[in-house]
């Protein structure tokens, strides 16, 4: 099981392939099928970003040089096209992250209703700052823009094995709640404002939770 | 005269408090789907007509009039190639919400105007682009296609019309520049999202180099209950040129932040006093609100007291409805940071295409910094503000426009702040 993946991607840099010797899992390849599917026949390239998030599900939450070579492989793209795509989006993950991704919005109306509180709250509990992952590789904390949900700021979203979720209309209290709630190992979406619908897991393409 | 609050009949978006259920069953029970066979079977002409007709602006922030954005597309038996829908909910200009609302409390309503969107526009596939973060919102999305799918309104001979349609969400990765209609498409086609020069506009050059048209969630929900309404149902709302009914993303200082949709041209004071409680501390307590999301320049109490929330209205005094996405800051609220959280977000999703946008939008970031935090000089406010003129309109899409203005605005309005932290530094 989990190999040591300390290395990561810096950009900028050449990247360094860890000898992973990645493969997808047998419901990640039905997944890729029905990813494909849905774009025209010679437009398989469209599939990138789709993919990419499956990647990430599939191995540890962050793209390593292997996965994003995998990725190439898979769709028959050159490594560099999968490159310079994850390296643009904010949601791939070039460095490891923890088991449960804590992203803060701070942005305006976050700001306004107290995102502060938040960050303070966050930082008090586990002693960890914007940009840090603790040593359990339990938590990675990351300042984030407004996620759209600004009529219910403050706010945080938590991506992990169980999807990215929304928990809304934070509070000191609230913070130190889900805190605890995920040093249980528990589902952040227990907690969100919207709970997913059962039959769709938007990246693996199967029921929520399978 | 108050503006009427809308009744459940005159929404296009009933349950977007997410009271009632948002699967198809609940859907239906308030009307859903209902009348879409006549839609079909109508010829798409008599549609556009119709959208003109209703000056339908976009709901996304540019607010182009949807009936002329749809006459532009070409034909496909014309063309020989197929054309596409492409729904943009990449929603992510700070303060906007309302997408978000619409996928998880009433899905169908946008699955409805994708089939009617496409049938109107002769596209057999459409695309929502959802942006990444949207996972519950998209889960929810999803089902709402299959339930559409189980019930005959999507996929072949919908409804024994004739007309075939599918429709698939793609998720996107965290990039606000993706909302760019040309961006989104890049990135729909697995690129990294940045803007496209126009022309050729999507409607001739779009996805996969075919004829695309590209709208906001709001706007393509909207059209089906338009065209199936007596026009007045949707005149009666709003001004000439800015009719009918939006949703209103109220954030901030507010007692009661929310999401609702009321009708065009409704007096920004009404609107948050109405529907958010108010401001909080009372309107005199009032700082500035920013009336259309980030982008668009703040105004001053005494202009919030007077304004009409439509496209003109906002115009007139120099800033815009944008996405409605009302930002409202009380006397508490520390301005010069918050238009520098606002700066450090453009920085941040600048996609590094131009020169002046990549190198420039850094620097009024690195100035905001300063000067909000009385380093600096007067002399710099002058320089940050030629700065922004020099950015504004250079670039290939509007995005380094929109990273400006509320750094325009600030300076405009709220320059004596600067001066009194640049004067409290110097007498330190
Ligand atoms: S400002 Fe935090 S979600 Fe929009």
């Amino acid at each position: 099981m989990p190999t040591i993946r300390t290395e990561a991607v810096v950009v900028g840099q050449t990247p360094k392939a860890l000898g992973l010797n990645l493969k997808w899992s047998k419901t990640a390849e039905k997944s890729i099928k029905n990813i494909i599917a849905r774009y025209p026949a010679t437009q398989s390239r469209s599939a990138l970003i789709p993919v990419l998030h499956l990647a990430q599900r599939e191995f540890d939450g962050w793209l390593s040089v292997d996965a994003m070579q995998l990725v190439a492989d898979t769709l028959e793209l050159p490594y560099i096209r999968v490159y310079e795509v994850a390296t643009f989006y904010t949601m791939f993950n070039l460095v490891p992250v923890g088991k449960y991704h804590i992203q803060v919005c701070t942005n305006c109306a976050c700001l306004i209703g107290g995102s502060d509180a938040v960050m303070k709250t966050i930082e008090e509990e586990t002693g960890l700052k914007n940009g840090d992952t603790d040593v359990k590789n339990l938590f990675t904390i990351t300042e984030v823009e407004c996620l759209g949900a600004c009529v219910a700021a403050p706010m945080m979203q938590v991506t992990s094995t169980h999807g990215s979720h929304y928990l809304t209309h934070l509070t000191a209290e609230k913070t130190k709640e889900i805190l605890s709630h995920l040093k249980k190992g528990k589902n952040p979406a227990d907690l969100a404002d919207t709970p997913p619908a059962p039959d769709v897991d938007p990246i693996t393409n199967n029921k929520y939770g399978a | 005269m108050p503006t009427p609050i809308l009744t459940a009949a005159q929404k296009c978006f009933p349950n977007l408090e997410g009271k009632e259920d948002w699967s198809i069953k609940g859907y239906e029970k308030r009307g859903g789907y209902k009348g879409l066979k006549d839609l079909l079977k109508a010829d798409r002409k008599v549609h556009i007509e119709k959208l003109k007709a209703s000056a339908l602006r976009g709901r996304g922030g540019a607010g182009f009039p949807t009936g002329m954005k749809w006459s532009f597309m070409p034909d496909p038996a014309v063309t020989g190639k197929p054309s596409y829908l492409v729904c943009n909910a990449d929603e992510g200009e700070p303060g906007t919400c309302k997408d978000r609302d619409i996928l998880r409390f009433d899905p169908h309503t946008l699955v409805e105007g994708m089939v009617v969107g496409c049938h109107t526009l002769g596209a057999k596939v459409g695309y929502i682009y959802v942006r990444g973060e949207y996972y519950d919102e998209s889960s929810r999305l999803g089902q709402a296609i299959q339930e559409a799918y189980a019930a005959g309104y999507l996929g072949k001979n919908i409804l024994k019309t004739g007309v075939d349609v599918d429709i698939h969400v793609h998720l996107g990765a965290g990039a606000y520049i993706c909302g760019e209609e040309t961006a989104l498409l890049e990135s729909l086609e697995g690129k990294k999202g940045q803007p496209r020069l126009k022309p050729p506009f999507p409607a001739g050059f779009g996805l996969y180099g075919c004829p695309t048209t590209i709208n906001n969630v709001e706007t393509i929900a909207q059209v089906p209950p338009i065209l199936k309404n007596p026009l007045e149902w949707w005149t009666q709302h709003g001004r000439p040129n800015n009719h009918g009914t939006k949703i209103f993303s109220i954030s901030g200082s507010v007692n009661r932040p929310i999401n609702i949709e009321a009708p065009m041209s409704i007096p920004l004071k009404e609107l948050i006093e109405t529907y958010a409680e108010g401001v909080v501390g009372g309107w005199d307590n009032l700082q500035a609100i920013i009336p259309g999301g980030s982008s668009t320049p703040m105004l001053n109490p005494e202009q919030s007291g007077s304004v009409l929330m439509d496209f003109d209205g906002l115009r007139e005094l120099g800033t815009g409805l944008g996405t409605a996405a009302v930002i409202v800051m009380n006397k508490d609220v520390d301005l010069l940071r918050v238009m520098t959280r606002i700066s450090g977000f453009y920085k941040h999703e600048s996609c590094g295409q131009c020169t002046p946008c990549r190198e420039g939008v850094g620097w009024v970031y690195r100035l905001m910094s300063r000067l909000s935090k009385g380093e600096g000089t007067k002399e710099e406010l002058d320089q940050l503000f030629s700065l922004t003129k020099k950015i504004e309109g250079r670039t290939i899409c509007a995005f380094a426009d929109g990273a400006m203005w509320p750094v325009q605005g600030t300076l405009k309005h709220f320059r004596h702040l600067f001066e009194e932290k640049i004067n409290d530094t110097l007498t330190r």
